[in-house]
């Protein structure tokens, strides 16, 4: 059940988000996202509008230009790295990690911010680890090394990785690359059911549009370096998805839902 | 494992170009002065030295090579391959070559000190640029491209400097070059122990880091791991561990870089609680045995120490390789 009074946990007030130090070049601004306990949000745009970006520097990972991002209600430059690591939670793609880690080891990796400095896992890290790999369907494979996994299940792997994090926040980028249809509807499907269940806040980058716009609560569409936050409903009633590819070949049919290709 | 180190650690001071009876081994270890004295002598002077000598440097490589491999998530980093080694002998040939135009190798000569002082910075030096270079490409070649770029650099300036030296101090340099486990005194092992102990513990000091590096820096970040904290706690690490065990036994290949891939497939084990300590026994052991083999026991020569771990290293290299199809950090 979703509770009733939901609060902010995420937001930005006119963030700007980019590269470069001297020389700024801005990619995204007048950012301004409040994304909601319990809520499942994905983010959608053409390719390099931004999304990857934007993600980075809510997680952390990159400084912003411009404006504040707010973690219940203080700043996120305020808290450090250990601090955050209790809090936000990622999913990255392209990373060149070890694939010598079994299922296990990397689900446990997870509980690292709350493990001593041996790195000692205590019962109570043990069942999160074990409740995140019920959760993503991963107990016949949790003793296989990273190399041996698809495509999917590595990706479901990581996401376990997250959860045993156990963070307020989760960020995806892009996790359903690469996947097959059923795989990617599997994703969707469980982390809206770990956003209810869990009250956690999920964002997640996609291309996939015709299939989080009946499973999300809300998208943030980037698009012409600005975002617009709204439930899918609104956003296809004020016709932002008929625009959001430039030139005349793709189309969106509002009766449909779907976008055709002329 | 450790019954391997021990078992080889004796035998180590067991063989050599002098026979000298087991027995009496034990007793001039126990302090039994009715042994002959060029039997004590040998084996309290020489052969003990070596041996520990050659455990700290089997060891303080695959430690060193093993932090660079999880840091650079590069399964081919290593003091050597990426040019950490070529760093310190380029410290040293400063040291040897140019220092006696400063006066400074007479000054710090005797102690053993300069050269270490001198090999430290150089891998240091090296290291750094490498950092500097790896943050800003993130391609795996171009790490080993650097590394092969600072080896031919090394030779490149060395033989400069040859060329303006006397004839004895080059002599010195290529001696120093072959790489030998003997002529090491106990003050000197003393500064090494110093050395290697201050390396291993900052190894060990920053373990839980190395794990979460397991995932890459962006990773890492997220799980609470400050980068630049952990990044120079490793270069100082690798810096004062491939330095000193350079300066004193000169450029030793392929121990960094195929013990940590050993291991792990022994132990199949990515931990790095588990990895850090076997990669020091079996660094240990591989070294040991490198060095019984250098001896050639029975004969009263010796070969360098750097053609043994070449020899054994480059195709352990090639095997894993092979069977694996891929090597993974």
């Amino acid at each position: 059940m979703r509770s009733t009074h939901s609060h902010s946990v995420l937001s930005t007030k006119n963030l700007a988000v980019g590269y470069g130090k001297a020389e700024k070049e801005t990619v995204v601004s007048n950012i301004n996202l409040n994304l909601q306990a319990g809520s499942f949000v994905t983010m959608v745009g053409i390719n390099g509008s931004g999304k990857s970006t934007l993600l980075r520097t809510l997680a952390g990972l990159q400084e912003p230009l411009d404006g504040n991002i707010f973690l219940e209600g203080k700043p996120l430059e305020n808290l450090d790295t250990e601090t955050r690591s209790l809090k936000i939670s990622v999913v990255l793609t392209g990373q060149v990690i070890s694939k010598n880690l079994t299922v296990l080891e990397l689900v446990s990796l997870g509980r690292q911010p709350y493990t001593n400095w041996l790195g000692k896992l205590t019962a109570e890290d043990k069942a999160e680890i074990q409740s995140a790999i019920t959760a993503t369907e991963l107990e016949n494979l949790k003793h296989k090394p990273c190399y041996a996994l698809s495509d999917g299940q590595l990706q479901r792997a990581l996401i376990a990785r997250a959860l045993a994090q156990n963070t307020e926040v989760i960020l995806l980028d892009e996790p359903t690359t690469h996947l097959d249809l059923h795989h990617k509807a599997s994703i969707f499907s469980l982390l809206k059911k770990i956003a209810r269940q869990q009250q956690k806040t999920i964002l997640c980058t996609t291309h996939d549009i015709e299939l989080v716009l009946s499973l999300c609560d809300e998208m943030i569409v980037l698009h012409n370096n600005t975002t617009n936050q709204n439930t899918p409903e609104a956003l296809i009633e004020q016709g932002i998805f008929e625009n959001l590819f430039p030139g005349t070949n793709v189309h969106f049919d509002k009766a449909s839902r779907r976008f055709l290709i002329r | 494992m450790g019954v391997g180190v021990l078992l080889l650690l004796l035998l180590n001071i067991g063989l050599g170009s002098v026979y000298i009876p087991l027995s009496a081994i034990f007793q001039v270890i126990l302090g039994d002065d009715s042994i002959r004295e060029a039997w004590t002598y040998i084996i309290l002077d020489y052969r003990i030295p070596k041996a520990l000598a050659a455990l700290m440097t089997g060891s303080g490589l695959a430690v060193a090579g093993l932090m660079m491999q999880t840091l650079f998530k590069n399964p081919l980093a290593g003091p050597f391959v990426l040019g950490i080694s070529s760093g310190a002998s380029l410290g040293v040939a400063f040291f040897i070559l140019g220092g006696s135009a400063l006066g400074l190798t007479a000054l710090l000569s005797v102690h053993g000190w300069g050269t270490i002082i001198a090999a430290s910075l150089g891998s240091f030096a090296v290291l750094s640029v490498v950092i500097a270079v790896a943050s800003r490409v993130r391609d795996a070649m171009a790490l080993l491209i650097i590394g092969l770029m600072f080896g031919s650099l090394t030779s490149a300036v060395v033989s400069i400097l040859a060329y303006f030296s006397p004839a004895e101090e080059l002599q010195r340099y290529m001696f120093w070059s072959f790489g030998s486990l003997g002529d090491i005194s106990w003050s000197a092992l003393g500064i090494l122990w110093l050395c290697y102990v201050i390396g291993i513990g900052l190894a060990f000091s920053i373990t839980k880091n190395l794990n979460s590096l397991l995932l890459g820096d962006h990773y890492a970040q997220t799980l609470g791991v400050s980068l630049q904290r952990s990044r120079f706690v490793i270069l100082i690490s690798t810096s004062i561990l491939a330095g000193s065990l350079t300066a004193f036994v000169g450029p030793i290949a392929f121990v960094g870089l195929a013990v940590p891939h050993l291991i792990r497939q022994w132990f199949t084990a990515s931990n790095h609680w588990t990895l850090l300590p076997a990669c020091i026994l079996g660094g240990a052991l591989l070294m040991l045995l490198c060095d019984i083999l250098a001896q050639l026991p029975g004969l009263p020569i010796t070969l360098p120490i750097n053609a043994i771990t070449s020899l054994i290293g480059a195709p352990v290299v090639i095997w894993l390789l092979i069977r694996k199809k891929k090597l993974l950090f």
